[in-house]
């Protein structure tokens, strides 16, 4: 579990995380959501340690992150997987190779269990025969997923994607997603992504945190989302006309969101 | 992982700038020879001076300072390009949230390779200097190849090999750590990189020449 108490951020003057307090629980998929610029990227960025808070905690387990020294947070983020927007793949190691990259840092394995090792996470996110590709000979999708091999290869106990669904097409996006859900609850883990893809809020949201404009604007599931009288949600929400049409409709039926 | 890193980059620093270190050494050398033969004789001069001050000239400036000067643009722009790329796609974010030190697992096996690598280019630049003033003498018929041998054998002092030497590792350390330096902490995008590649390169030609006067007399 981690928790977030009175998080604030502020890059010079511009202040751009205002008393963030929050809980992301184990074992299911956190969704933190908001539009470009919100702070979404710069709240999971504090949470992993990119960034220093201006004020406040972010406790692992109980544990204070932000105080740690530097060694407990090496040592910390042995237990952390993060997916980049861009991936953030090795572009001069092979596909087989990055996910072998934190089991040959981090791991006592033999080089035969290391092998082993990447091929049973490649398998996982259902890529095979691309070990000797580099990532600039793969799809923006199988990336993605390599990524994701790559997060879980040491087991994390807290898996972080920044975006995951970024410049994919939908039937893609809805793969990852699905994905990041079955491992999540396979390995328990505690899982937090940043999207804005309704499809992913929909689908995969056990615990969303609307933020806007740098404050924690609404908390809840997905079955809630449709019927929130937030009126930022819902215009965040409700964005595309097709949407705002839709639910017109229900509404001027007499129906129920 | 240090080592596979290490001898990676010993390679790709080092073994990949061979090519062209021999090539200008070949050239510089042939025409430092044919230079010093043309304007510095005259009766009153020894028939070995050509010889003479080609082999001081390699040995004393080019192979150590002009090389590394070269070189601080072929592996300098490499360094920052690569370390300044790896920087806006998030791959040193990656690394830094798996728990690696980031700059220590990039940088320092740059560092150390180079070290490694560079008294070979020296000696080999030095060397090929003295083919190319061989050259100009059997192809081009400059001189007599007596007169060339006389000249390198003349007055030569151990010594001055290993100051070439000694100059060009702090030379090396330059060239690796400003670039890695100005890589490491580009920000924004590719122009950035390109602006930082650049930077790069002018600090660490600049820092060489400087360094290159204080090592020159302090080991004088």
């Amino acid at each position: 579990m981690i928790e977030v108490k009175n998080l604030y951020k502020s890059f010079d003057e511009k202040e751009v995380l205002k008393n963030i307090s929050t809980v992301f629980e184990d074992g299911k998929t956190n969704l933190i959501i908001g539009q470009s610029g919100s702070g979404k990227t710069v709240l999971m960025k504090n949470l992993v340690g990119l960034l220093e808070p201006t004020s406040g905690q972010v406790l692992y387990d109980g544990r204070d992150f932000i105080n740690m020294t530097k060694h407990e947070k090496i040592m910390m983020r042995r237990e952390m997987g993060m997916i980049f927007q861009s991936a953030a793949l090795f572009d001069s190691l092979t596909v087989l190779e990055n996910v072998m990259f934190p089991l040959d840092m981090f791991s006592n394995m033999t080089l035969r269990e290391r092998i082993h090792r990447a091929q049973e996470c490649l398998d996982r996110v259902n890529l095979k025969g691309a070990d000797d590709k580099f990532p600039g000979e793969i799809s923006g999708g199988m990336q993605k997923r390599v990524a994701i091999a790559r997060a879980i290869a040491l087991n994390p106990k807290y898996l972080f994607c920044d975006e995951p669904n970024s410049g994919l097409d939908p039937k893609t996006s809805l793969v990852i997603d699905e994905l990041l859900q079955s491992i999540t609850r396979e390995f328990n883990m505690t899982t937090i992504i940043n999207t804005h893809d309704m499809n992913s809020v929909m689908g995969i949201g056990e615990n969303i945190i609307f933020i806007y404009e740098g404050t924690k604007e609404w908390q809840g599931v997905s079955s809630q989302v449709m019927g929130s009288s937030n009126k930022r949600l819902t215009d965040f929400i409700f964005a595309s006309d097709l949407l705002k049409n839709m639910r017109q409709m229900v509404i001027d039926n007499g129906l129920k969101l | 992982m240090f080592l596979k890193q290490y001898v990676k980059e010993m390679a790709q620093l080092g073994v990949d700038s061979i090519g062209i270190v021999l090539l200008i050494s070949f050239f510089i050398g042939a025409v430092i020879c044919i230079q010093m033969k043309i304007n510095i004789e005259s009766p009153w001069m020894p028939r070995w001076v050509a010889g003479y001050t080609t082999r001081e000239i390699m040995l004393l400036e080019f192979s150590s300072s002009i090389m590394c000067l070269i070189l601080a643009g072929k592996v300098g722009s490499n360094i920052a390009s690569e370390i300044g790329t790896m920087r806006v796609t998030q791959q040193i974010d990656a690394l830094d949230i798996m728990g690696v030190n980031s700059a220590c697992y990039l940088i320092l096996p740059k560092i150390v390779g180079l070290l490694t690598i560079m008294p070979f280019l020296v000696i080999f630049s030095s060397a090929m200097g003295i083919v190319g003033a061989y050259a100009t003498s059997y192809i081009g018929h400059i001189m007599p190849p007596d007169d060339l041998t006389l000249g390198l054998q003349h007055a030569f002092i151990p010594w001055f090999v290993w100051m070439s030497i000694i100059k060009s590792l702090f030379f090396a350390f330059i060239i690796t750590s400003v670039p890695a330096y100005f890589g490491y902490t580009v920000e924004g995008g590719s122009v950035n990189v390109g602006k930082a590649s650049t930077d790069a390169v002018v600090s660490s030609s600049a820092l060489i020449l400087c360094s290159d006067v204080f090592l020159t007399q302090l080991l004088s």
